[in-house]
């Protein structure tokens, strides 16, 4: 029998599937005892409306694998991420046509600089240009900024920063 | 393997609120004092209710970018407010859908009724200064639960705070009309702000003067950039900021649509 952690490596996210959960750094512990499997996952934002999802992806994985009680928690602390995205998560997402996230800005005590002008930079997933602009700070997804390229005109997905 | 009638059963989801029963299932939760409840009930209801204004915004926003934008900063704050609803250890559906409106304690700056798209970054602007530099500030909570929410929401509302900064100046310093739209929206924001920094006697809330020092900062940096100025207003009265309690006639007409669902349908799953 395969161990709770591997079956549990296995589930995909709900809106990338392209990417499992591990790799997107929101699987965050798998316990297992006397056939009791406990799962941990972290939300990528607080709003996440996929946590059903994946809550439900991982209980009914765990279950047809032979494990007859399956609890999925939620845990926020540390806060998650972008920088939780694995190297082969990385490869996935741009794979996808989705530019994969530089590196988060370090969470600092005291106040927060305010920052105007445009911060982000990433290279076009399709044809690697690095001349693309933000269309949007907030894309089809909380995670996902929309950019354009100004070499080959192409939007795209940019996963935020955060 | 295909799911059957069990697992199926197991998705039913209730129709409002979301399946998690508990979203705080893996945090140390010991019981919540009144202090850190009526904390995270303020907290969650300034979120729970202002994410409502900004989702009026659905269909209603200038182009299609900022349509997505407000539906996500709206997301992040309903996230919000389920976790801190949550936290204060009553049921957050009971606390969201079963309310009236004098028993919510929002501030006032999150129910007044959507004006037109300068008054909503104006608004936006007051309320994710405010509520960042609270954020900040609540990371050090020695209640382990909210302080890994405020954490979470520091990251999300420095992104809202971006958002309408940037489109502050955008207007402000834009045409001479939108430069006019936004100063009439100021003029009929600023009056909401001195109840933000009222001194509410919780000995777990941040110190007013210090969030007060931070707000006027920033505020005052991004109206500079936008050529736009404080307005000057009648000051309220001390009572009058401190009240939590007391609200405009607007939270009754916003519940009323937003509690609609739960209370026609009560348990309903889909």
């Amino acid at each position: 029998m395969v161990t709770a952690r591997q079956v549990a490596e296995t589930v995909t996210d709900p809106e990338l599937p392209q990417l499992t959960l591990a790799e997107l750094g929101v699987l965050r512990e798998v316990a297992e005892r006397d056939g009791r499997v406990t799962v941990w996952i972290t939300p990528t934002y607080s709003g996440c409306p996929a946590l059903d999802a994946m809550r439900d992806d991982l209980v009914r994985s765990l279950t047809g694998a032979g494990y007859a009680e399956v609890d999925v928690r939620v845990t926020l602390s540390p806060a998650w991420s972008s920088d939780l995205i694995t190297g082969p998560g990385r490869r996935k997402l741009a794979e996808a046509g989705i530019a994969p996230p530089g590196p988060a800005p370090r969470p600092a005590p005291g106040p927060v600089p305010l920052v105007l002008g445009p911060v982000r930079t990433a290279a076009c997933p399709l044809c690697g240009s690095p001349d693309t602009e933000e269309l949007s700070e907030f894309g089809a997804a909380p995670c996902r900024a929309l950019r354009r390229c100004r070499s080959c005109r192409e939007p795209f997905d940019h996963f935020k920063e955060i | 393997m295909g799911p059957d009638d069990d697992t199926l059963a197991a998705d039913g989801h209730w129709a409002f609120g979301t399946g998690f029963s508990d979203p705080l299932s893996g945090l140390p939760m010991p019981p919540a004092g009144a202090d850190l409840a009526a904390l995270c009930l303020a907290l969650g209801d300034d979120a729970l209710i202002m994410s409502h204004r900004l989702q009026e915004w659905c269909t209603r926003a200038p182009e299609l970018e900022d349509e997505v934008a407000l539906a996500n900063i709206a997301l992040d704050l309903l996230g919000q407010a389920r976790l801190l609803l949550a936290r204060t250890g009553r049921d957050e559906d009971e606390l969201a859908f079963r309310r009236g409106a004098g028993e919510f304690r929002n501030v006032r700056l999150a129910e007044v009724p959507n004006g037109d798209f300068a008054h909503l970054v104006v608004r936006l602007l007051v309320f994710s200064t405010w509520r960042l530099a609270l954020l900040t500030r609540l990371r050090d909570s020695d209640d382990e639960a909210l302080a890994a929410i405020a954490a979470k929401g520091v990251k999300e509302v420095a992104y809202h705070r971006g958002y309408a900064a940037r489109w502050t100046i955008r207007l402000g310093d834009g045409t001479a009309h939108s430069h006019e739209r936004t100063r009439q929206a100021l003029a009929a924001v600023w009056p909401l702000v001195d109840q933000l920094f009222a001194a509410d006697g919780n000995p777990r809330s941040p110190d007013p003067a210090d969030l007060r020092e931070e707000f006027d900062a920033v505020v005052g940096h991004v109206l500079a950039e936008a050529t736009l100025t404080i307005p000057e207003t009648a000051a309220e009265t001390a009572a009058e900021r401190a009240s939590r309690d007391e609200h405009t006639g607007a939270l009754a007409v916003l519940l009323e649509e937003m509690q609609s669902v739960a209370r026609a349908l009560p348990g309903a799953t889909w």
